[in-house]
């Protein structure tokens, strides 16, 4: 019982703070609301007996990710967006879109319908299960997806640093 | 354990704790001021009671009727918030941190530690990481330069650090198999070649991971000689700058309560937590590992202000690099070294 109330009450949590994410026009509220969203998803985890998920969570997202995130808007110095209109593409194409994603979302929860509840603990909670799926199962997966994550950080040297012409001039003069 | 005597056990544990926590903390910047002044040739606080002990009360009373300023160009609720989430990141991971072995009063037979989790290591590491959070938002939201400067170097530093620190400790945990930190000091009881305690520093030759993790840590409470956040020199008094009162002793606090907890973790992970010789009647025994861990902890905290005493402060671009081009590839190296050993014992 008390399982459920907390489950609720940190889901209701974690989409308040996903709509005021949309809904602050300041970055450094939105990405605080962020945190709040990371947070309360790690509680869920926690809640269905996934433990080290939920450090995991926190650790990376919230503690370190989000921080980043945080870093980047206090160094821009960020100011206060401007509320817009909104374009024509946005409303014709996003409404319709929206409409048909929550259909989709309900027929999927209706066709399982006979699962009521997420039974408590049976999710691969442990690091041992986890490294087990990892590193066994799903090693290619994890091992492309390490790949990916370094052309990500090659890609992002190559944009920060600057170009070699820039860099010439500097030393001639 | 009825549900109702559950309760008032878990509360008086946790007012204790905080008590405790809170007295450390206090003490310890009184420890501090003491043997710093030593250091240079000075008495320290004298005054206020015998060698000074009533000075932290005297401070927290000034704090509490200082005028508490807030100046009218900082961003409010950010600027209130920032102090609280410190301190209160700082202060909520002694839950998780055991002070010695199981104690038995009457029918009452309870382990010394708020709450055991079998993530309890990784629970400390993750609320010490939003702690990052109360300094990066307060340099934020004062809105000035030197606050922001200081914030900036918090967050850059604070993150880099952090990688160092954890992969520090994967090495315990391969020896150990468990993040319980209870199951992380009792997998180091008993000694071997007959004296020697079988503490991961060691048995397990975690010598190398247990400087990584002093330095680490050392960054990761921005102190000398990694207190670039707030270096007087350059940063008047860097993310704090414009924070008086008790939301300035808010900073304060946080910081200390920092070190206590990555003391406690130093003593628990790498120094066997509270073994040591225990003998008499039943109600010495349950007390003599807490007088083991609190002495760790004081040894601990004693390198700290004695480190303070000694060193200057890094230069920012040398505290990147070290930490990044020297204490990150030592502490994969000490990894891979640690994980293959353990195999091949195997």
């Amino acid at each position: 019982m008390l399982h459920l109330i907390l489950f609720s009450v940190f889901g209701l949590v974690c989409v308040a703070g996903a709509v005021n994410l949309v809904l602050q026009r300041h970055p450094i509220n939105s990405a605080l609301s962020l945190v709040v969203v990371m947070g309360s998803l790690a509680v869920e985890y926690l809640l269905l007996g996934a433990e080290f998920v939920a450090a995991v969570q926190v650790i990376v997202y919230a503690g370190a990710i989000m921080v980043l995130f945080v870093f980047v808007i206090m160094l821009l110095n960020a100011g206060e967006e401007e509320h817009s209109e909104g374009s024509r593409v946005a409303w014709l194409l996003g409404v319709p879109g929206l409409l048909a994603f929550l259909v989709m979302i309900c027929w999927v929860l209706l066709i399982h319908a006979n699962i009521r509840e997420a039974p408590l603990g049976a999710l691969p909670g442990h690091p041992s299960e986890i490294a087990q799926l990892l590193f066994h199962e799903f090693l290619l997966p994890f091992e492309v997806t390490s790949v990916l994550v370094l052309i990500a950080i090659m890609g992002a040297v190559v944009l920060a640093a600057k170009p070699e012409s820039v860099q010439a001039t500097k030393k001639e003069s | 354990m009825p549900i109702l005597t559950f309760i008032i056990v878990a509360v008086i544990k946790i007012a204790l704790a905080l008590f405790v926590l809170l007295t450390a903390v206090a003490y310890t910047v009184w420890l501090e001021r003491k043997v710093v002044g030593h250091m240079q040739n000075r008495w320290g606080p004298t005054r206020v009671g015998p060698f000074g002990l009533l000075q932290p009360a005297a401070d927290g009373v000034k704090f509490l009727f200082k005028e508490d300023l807030t100046p009218p160009h900082v961003y409010r609720p950010l600027f209130i918030a920032a102090p609280m989430i410190a301190v209160i990141f700082a202060v909520t991971s002694i839950a998780v941190i055991p002070f010695g072995n199981w104690i038995t009063l009457g029918p009452i037979h309870t382990p010394m530690q708020i709450t055991d989790l079998n993530i309890g290591l990784l629970v400390v590491l993750g609320i010490t990481s939003l702690g990052v959070y109360g300094i990066a938002l307060s340099g934020w939201s004062s809105n000035s330069k030197y606050s922001l400067l200081g914030g900036l170097r918090a967050s850059a530093q604070m993150v880099s650090y952090e990688i160092a620190l954890g992969l520090s400790l994967v090495g315990v945990l391969i020896l150990s198999g468990t993040f319980s930190l209870r199951g992380i000091v009792e997998s180091q009881a008993g000694h071997f070649w007959g004296f020697i305690p079988n503490w991961n520093l060691f048995r397990g030759g975690q010598f190398v991971a247990f400087f990584i993790y002093l330095m680490a840590a050392y960054a990761e409470t921005n102190r000398i000689p990694f207190d670039l956040p707030e270096a007087e020199t350059e940063l008047v008094a860097g993310y704090h700058t414009e924070y008086s009162a008790m939301k300035f002793a808010m900073f304060f606090m946080a910081e200390y309560a920092n070190m206590v907890t990555v003391a406690c973790l130093a003593s628990l992970l790498f120094l066997g937590g509270w073994s040591g010789p225990v003998f008499g009647p039943q109600i010495v025994q349950d007390i003599l590992p807490l007088v083991w861990f609190v002495a760790r902890i004081f040894v601990f905290l004693f390198i700290y202000i004695w480190v303070r005493g000694t060193l200057p402060r890094f230069r920012y671009d040398q505290l990147m690099s070290f930490g990044w081009k020297f204490l990150l590839p030592l502490a994969i190296a000490n990894l891979v070294i640690t994980a293959t050993v353990v195999v091949l014992k195997k």
